[in-house]
């Protein structure tokens, strides 16, 4: 990385200081948790809070897993994993071919397409969400997997990037492909996909933690229990009346939600930082 | 007979017409330079023989086919970009492989005929790299590559060398022609630097504002120019233009020298001197106003400030009209 500045001496101390407060600061209530899902009941409600991770992991996970309030854990992860994967291929597909379209076609009303679909920016589902309901109902798509995703792939921001991106591929790279023989379709799978590689990965991981952490939504069209998501289910599994709270299997739970999105980070960060970063030539 | 041919080929954006009519007959083998200055409009007439521009008036032919209504890849021409225009995702010998790929020619035979032009072009040790990791001059000679495997009845080339430095322009220049002879494939070259045009071409077009002003051999266009704009564009340092009434009258540097004030066609003062080596350039403030350049032996007399006269063989005097075009005889 040729932009780094060095730093030697106390500064390098100083902001590895600065750099593992704020770690610690960002990972404590996550730790507070995890230790909160592997302990008994009476463990978590008498003070002082346990700070070290107890027996009861195997126990509480289960019970997540398999019990929950309403569906069980495994059941709303698996809904929430084909509605966020969904939104997200969704997405990325649909706005790939529309960017596509924009800056590779001429055809009549094109830079009217473009800022119709750029308007749809300023209308995210909150403000749309009794007429978009509306549609969706009227299709007889309540409590189903398409009408999770299909209200939410539309995408001008993802169209926009796309956009960009393909404005910087030269002319002159789809001439050659034209003189090579190349139609529209093959400059599309053979130069465009290939070349917005690390854009879509990075797209892919910010479009999944959107997708999986919907939550009004999933809410509003979801009423039986076994097509509830996760993150439905964890305000859920709070009860609401003076039940007592099951505060194990609710970490747990917690937990359980929070994987997904970290393990998608974790292993695309490295095409994330990328295409974020560099733009290949 | 003629494998390029232009005839009447015009071009126009809405009602703004840039390329007004413009004809000629390639030979099979030969190598045309189109030259002109940034504008001219070098770059479209290329464009509408490739196929990337539409053809708004008259025909271009191909190997005897009229080809104004063809796809590019119907046209049998490859051609290289300033730019190259690589594929960056792919392999040097994806990039040549590309076109026959999607021509479905058999795998052996894309093998032999990248194998065959990487070999010509010295890129056999580079075949598996991405263009990235090569320099300017062999990402132009994977460029010429990819042109050279589809085998086409000719090869197009728009600016190839105004992305390389010098020293590299200069050979890449030769290696251009040697290939081009080797090959025996017809060529249309545009470039905007004359000194590339008269070196590489058999014949070129001068072009100026759309027109093809004047089309011939390097020599016989430096030697006998049509109009001002060519007489001042090809050659350098350019011609020097002297008023002569209504006209102009044109003389070469080489072909002025100095005298004393008061014998020569012109008076006026060495302005400074430009020691090349192998000659000198004197620039000369004209008392007239002006300045006129002239092309002296490497050591020879002349000193800043000096008054002088300016003087020239008849013979070698060019006559224009007050409109720029040559008067003859």
């Amino acid at each position: 990385m040729g932009g780094m500045v060095e730093r030697r001496g106390w500064g390098l101390w100083l902001t590895h200081l600065a750099l593992i407060a704020g770690l610690l600061i960002v990972c404590f209530p996550i730790w507070v948790a995890f230790v909160a899902s592997t302990v008994t009941q009476p463990e978590i409600v008498r003070p002082p809070m346990p700070l070290l991770p107890g027996d009861r992991f195997v126990e509480n996970y289960s019970a997540a897993l398999l019990q929950g309030v309403g569906a069980p854990v495994w059941r709303m992860l698996m809904n929430s994993m084909v509605m966020a994967l969904g939104i997200t291929i969704g997405k990325i597909a649909i706005s790939i071919i529309s960017a596509y379209a924009i800056v590779y076609f001429r055809f009549p009303f094109r830079m009217v397409f473009f800022w119709l679909i750029f308007l749809t920016l300023m209308l995210p589902v909150e403000v749309r969400i009794v007429p978009t309901y509306e549609v969706v109902a009227g299709f007889g798509m309540l409590n189903s997997y398409s009408g999770l995703i299909l209200p939410l792939i539309a995408s001008a921001t993802a169209t926009f990037l796309f956009r960009q991106l393909f404005l910087t591929i030269p002319d002159e790279l789809a001439e050659a492909a034209r003189i090579d023989g190349a139609g529209p379709v093959r400059f599309f799978i053979d130069m465009v996909l290939p070349m917005s590689r690390t854009n879509i990965a990075a797209l892919f991981v910010i479009l999944f933690i959107y997708g999986w952490n919907q939550y009004l939504w999933p809410l509003l069209i979801t009423t039986k229990p076994e097509m509830n998501t996760i993150v439905m289910g964890l305000k859920q599994i709070i009860p609401t009346s003076d039940d007592v709270a099951n505060w194990p299997v609710i970490m747990a739970t917690a937990m359980l939600a929070m994987l997904p999105p970290v393990l998608v980070v974790i292993f695309m960060q490295n095409l994330f930082v990328k295409g974020l970063v560099e733009s290949e030539k | 007979m003629a494998e390029i041919s232009l005839r009447g080929v015009r071009k126009s954006y809405g009602p703004t017409e840039v390329i007004h009519g413009v004809d000629c007959e390639v030979a099979d083998g030969e190598l045309i330079v189109i030259v002109g200055p940034s504008g001219c409009g070098k770059s479209t007439l290329l464009r509408m023989v490739a196929g990337l521009e539409t053809i708004s008036g008259g025909e271009v032919w191909i190997k005897g086919r009229k080809v104004n209504d063809l796809e590019p890849r119907e046209r049998d021409i490859a051609m290289v970009f300033q730019n190259y225009a690589l594929y960056p995702h792919m392999s040097v010998f994806d990039n040549m492989a590309y076109g026959l790929k999607i021509a479905r020619v058999p795998r052996d035979e894309i093998r032999a005929r990248v194998d065959k032009a990487a070999a010509m072009l010295e890129l056999a040790p580079y075949l598996a790299r991405k263009p990235r990791e090569l320099s300017g001059g062999q990402r132009q000679r994977v460029a010429m590559g990819r042109a050279i495997v589809r085998n086409p009845a000719a090869f197009l080339f728009d600016e190839p060398l105004s992305n390389l430095d010098a020293k590299l322009r200069v050979q890449m220049r030769m290696e251009i022609k040697a290939l081009q002879r080797e090959l025996g494939v017809t060529a249309l070259y545009v470039t905007h630097d004359q000194v590339e045009a008269m070196t590489l071409a058999d014949r070129m077009i001068v072009m100026n504002d759309g027109r093809a002003e004047q089309i011939g051999r390097p020599l016989e266009i430096y030697d006998d120019p049509a109009s001002t704009f060519v007489a001042g564009f090809i050659g350098s340092p350019p011609m020097n233009f002297l008023p002569d009434g209504n006209g102009l009258t044109g003389v070469r540097p080489e072909h002025l020298r100095l005298c004393a004030p008061v014998e020569g066609l012109v008076a006026g003062r060495v302005r400074f001197t430009e020691a090349l080596g192998a000659e000198t350039l004197a620039h000369v403030a004209l008392d007239g106003g002006g300045i006129a350049t002239v092309r002296l032996d490497a050591h020879a007399a002349a000193r800043e400030g000096e008054a002088v006269g300016l003087a020239a063989d008849p013979a070698r005097l060019y006559r224009f009209d007050a409109g720029g075009a040559r008067l003859r005889g």
